[in-house]
């Protein structure tokens, strides 16, 4: 493993363009050893595109881009990644064994290994039977064990609880949380937000080919805001705005999400008496990462109508 | 590059259309080469299959000199549809699976991955050519002791030249698959094309150059299938009148030989170049 400290991935200025759709535009992304970094944007925000120019599947536009020190997709790079791009692809008249087989020549990697991944996704007793007989959780769990194959440094998976059911979606985020606490470096994509809140260690997230944030998943879980309910809700808006600012607060359903310290409760609660409006709650809340998502992408948009 | 090619043989081996292709061109060279000159053999003189060819020149072609003959006979237009159909499903197979992702993620870079591919293809035409062969002579062995004839062999020298002649026919045509199916990515659209190319449009393309164009000979002269032709009838005993269709002697075996392995390198060539530039969507 990498113990220096040096990004494992380190993505600059990375863009995609397919004739006149900019697919990825301007992307910056750096993943560090030993964490597990999600990747989170809505269905068509341009994840599977960078993860492919990652993996050497497609090539960039624009951007510097080093993966494990080398060129996305160069053997050394990928000797030492392991990765499950979209839904997993194998053989269909071939058995779940092998295929990994296949795939272990391919690599050159010992066949032992086969066994030893197949335990690991605990697939073994399924192993004989064809891929097409699969279904969709083993075939996930087929692909992550082929991306775990080679041992890799660096597991790159892209939305690998996609059509699973709870239980296969629970353990799927035990055997990646398990990839994390060995040391693996894993890159996660994903379109669900709890999912990478309760996975990563860090996210960063993408909206329509931009990146529009990263953050520790730690640091967004401590960041504590007020919830108010209170009548009118327009005239309350308007006085803690005036208070705070445009930026603090924000309208969900019937209620305000105040971005301030907790500690000020007391004094929100007074402004909004003196203006005349009913509070009829007010506490403090953690901070989800689902609300900064929709805070970052519905300001984007905001900010594209103006 | 070793461990590739293991992978691609694996493929190959339990990939069930590639032996029922294999026992197609089987089936019709035994049937073309033994079953039906046997019955018009054994059923006299007068009959449809054998009008205007007498009984010993029958008995004879089916004899073991002739197992060349019979063994590559039909590749230059049935096995090498056949051939072609091979190739397209093999590469294309990896694209209508999406599997392309999954092996150009692992260690090898992606020429060596099509190069084990066409390694592959080649061992599995190789399989084909002689799995054809030993049928047919077994077969030939078959007739000439039921009919007491002659067991005298090709030469070990005509025995190689007409099997790697006929190993190079298919293998320029299923290069030509592997070629279309990297051009459009699937598997339907490079059978389509292809088999009617083989079947029907070269063929027609010489005949109206033949009657209409004299001029235009060169060109219908460097197509595929009138150098496999020549190739197989340069490398086998058959006379120009009884030689299958496709079978004829347009160019030298010499130039036909050069010719085919011109467009083995072009396709090889063509689907490398591709395959390492495009984007894997």
């Amino acid at each position: 493993m990498n113990e220096t400290g040096v990004p494992l991935v380190e993505v600059i200025g990375l863009t995609k363009r397919y004739g006149d759709t900019l697919a990825v535009d301007g992307v910056d992304l750096t993943v560090l050893p030993g964490e597990v970094y999600g990747f989170l944007g809505p269905n068509g925000a341009g994840k599977t595109t960078t993860l492919r120019i990652l993996t050497g599947l497609i090539a960039p536009t624009t951007g510097r881009i080093k993966v494990l020190g080398g060129r996305p997709g160069s053997p050394d790079v990928l000797g030492k990644t392991g990765s499950m791009i979209e839904s997993p692809a194998f053989y269909p008249y071939l058995s779940g064994l092998d295929n990994l087989r296949l795939l272990a020549e391919y690599a050159e990697v010992p066949r032992q290994r086969v066994d030893e991944v197949l335990e690991l996704v605990d697939l073994k007793e399924r192993a004989r039977d064809r891929f097409s007989a699969y279904s969709l959780g083993m075939k996930q769990r087929l692909g992550v064990a082929a991306a775990l194959l080679k041992d890799p440094e660096l597991v790159i998976l892209d939305e690998p609880t996609n059509g699973l059911d709870p239980a296969g979606m629970r353990d799927m985020r035990r055997l990646i949380r398990e990839l994390g606490s060995d040391g693996r470096t894993v890159l996660l994509s994903s379109h669900l937000l709890g999912e990478v809140q309760q996975i990563c260690d860090r996210v960063g997230i993408i909206d329509s080919g931009r990146m529009v944030a990263e953050h520790n998943v730690e640091d967004l879980r401590g960041e504590q805001e007020l919830l108010v309910r209170a009548e009118p809700q327009q005239t309350a808006h308007a006085v803690l705005t005036k208070l705070l600012g445009a930026n603090a607060v924000h309208r969900y359903d019937e209620t305000l999400r105040v971005q301030v310290d907790p500690g000020r409760a007391a004094e929100v609660n007074r402004v909004l008496v003196e203006a005349g409006v009913a509070v009829s709650e007010l506490h403090s809340t953690e901070r989800a990462l689902e609300d900064l998502f929709f805070e970052l992408t519905t300001s984007k948009e905001r900010a594209d109508v103006g | 590059m070793l461990g590739s090619y293991r992978a691609e043989i694996l493929k190959l081996r339990k990939r069930s259309a590639v032996w029922v292709l294999f026992g197609a061109g089987l089936v019709l060279s035994l049937i073309f080469g033994y079953l039906l000159p046997y019955l018009g053999y054994v059923t006299g003189d007068d009959n449809q299959q054998t009008a205007g060819v007498p009984r010993d020149a029958v008995l004879a072609g089916m004899l073991p000199a002739r197992v060349i003959d019979n063994t590559i006979g039909g590749y230059p237009i049935f096995a090498g549809a056949l051939a072609l159909v091979l190739g397209a499903i093999v590469i294309g197979g990896e694209y209508s699976w999406g599997t392309l992702k999954t092996i150009f993620t692992q260690r090898p870079g992606r020429a060596a991955i099509l190069g084990a591919q066409f390694l592959g293809l080649a061992t599995m035409i190789a399989v084909w050519v002689l799995g054809i062969f030993v049928t047919c002579a077994l077969c030939s062995i078959g007739i000439a002791a039921a009919e007491d004839g002659a067991t005298n062999w090709p030469g070990a020298l005509d025995l190689v030249k007409g099997l790697a002649g006929g190993w190079l026919v298919l293998m320029t045509w299923c290069l030509a698959g592997a070629a279309l199916a990297v051009a459009f990515r699937n598997v339907a659209l490079p059978i389509g094309l292809g088999v009617v190319w083989i079947l029907g449009i070269e063929t027609l393309l010489a005949g109206v150059v033949n009657s209409l164009l004299p001029a235009l000979k060169f060109l219908s002269d460097a197509l595929p299938g009138a150098n496999a032709g020549s190739l197989v009838f340069a490398v086998s005993g058959m006379a120009a009148g009884d030689a299958p269709p496709g079978i004829r002697d347009a160019v030298d075996g010499g130039r036909a030989l050069a010719t085919l392995l011109a467009y083995c390198l072009i396709f090889a060539a063509v689907a490398a170049w591709t395959t390492r530039r495009r984007d894997v969507t």
